[in-house]
């Protein structure tokens, strides 16, 4: 069972409270398309992702992104049980998606990075600590269904 | 690989973080060191306590290698080999560890050029310090 700290807890809400999910989902997203180009095996099915410009502005890629974002609302609701709360996405990412989940690490560092980059030095060691403890539950989570 | 546009621009934004070496090369490792716990075993001769003296010395020492390296990244396995043989023998800090400071640097340079900080180099930077620590590495075994 993962522990929480109070301070943990608290950086994490703060950090999703003032997250625009429309606008960091597709950056995350068009970013891990981007910095690890393999990822866009995925999305073959998503249109002109030729190059950075085109990922960027691609509005296939830019509403998945949201969605993504969106599924880690269902971890920080329920902080407590978060290996259950994903159980259902790691059946469907690992039989029917069949996403390698590597690749959920990958996603997770784009994520700290986009955030990083909006709240500037208030993403204190402490803040990026708590996000990435918090990121590492999700993706292990996300990882348990794959046999 | 990196392209004739990406070592530019990779060398423009170390260019900056010249004059801010210690207080840049402090954070990415208190970065590491506070999300990376395990890192810290490399450290108990600092004093590793956010402002020290020691972490902004030895942060500052980091940053300065990598951005001259960045001056001329085609001559990386030359103006690294000091450092190859320096971690090899004498540090020994396992690679594995490299990517945790590489991620932390980035997340450093996200903090601080915000927006600047776009995909493309993004891109580059990860590639170059991907880079940089294979080649840290070489001499390992």
């Amino acid at each position: 069972m993962v522990v929480w700290t109070d301070e943990e807890r608290a950086a994490i809400s703060d950090i999703f409270s003032k997250l625009d999910y429309d606008d960091v989902g597709p950056k995350c997203l068009s970013r891990c398309l981007i910095v690890y180009p393999w990822t866009q095996r995925y999305f073959g099915a998503f249109g002109n992702l030729y190059n950075a410009e085109a990922i960027m502005n691609n509005p296939l890629i830019a509403k998945h992104g949201t969605t993504v974002l969106r599924g880690l609302e269902r971890a920080l609701k329920n902080m407590d049980d978060i290996k259950n709360t994903y159980a259902e996405l790691s059946i469907l990412h690992s039989e029917k998606l069949r996403v390698d989940p590597d690749n959920f690490k990958l996603l997770s560092d784009c994520l700290t990075i986009v955030i990083a980059a909006k709240m500037g030095t208030a993403f204190t060691p402490e803040y990026q600590a708590s996000f990435q403890k918090f990121l590492s539950v999700v993706v292990s989570a996300l990882g348990r269904q794959y046999h | 690989m990196l392209t004739d546009h990406e070592k530019e621009l990779i060398a423009k934004i170390w260019d900056k973080m010249i004059p801010v070496a210690s207080d840049i090369g402090a954070e990415c490792l208190l970065r590491m060191m506070t999300t990376f716990p395990g890192t810290k075993t490399y450290f108990a001769h600092l004093d590793i306590r956010p402002r020290s003296p020691h972490l902004r010395s030895h942060g500052k020492k980091i940053v300065l290698a990598i951005a001259e390296c960045s001056k001329d990244i085609s001559s990386m396995m030359v103006t690294l080999a000091p450092l190859q043989t320096l971690h090899a023998y004498k540090l020994r800090i396992d690679p594995c560890n490299f990517k945790l400071l590489c991620h932390c640097i980035l997340v450093t340079l996200a903090a601080h050029m915000g927006d600047e900080f776009d995909p493309v180099a993004h891109a580059a930077m990860d590639k170059y310090l991907s880079a940089f620590a294979a080649v840290l590495a070489e001499k390992y075994r």
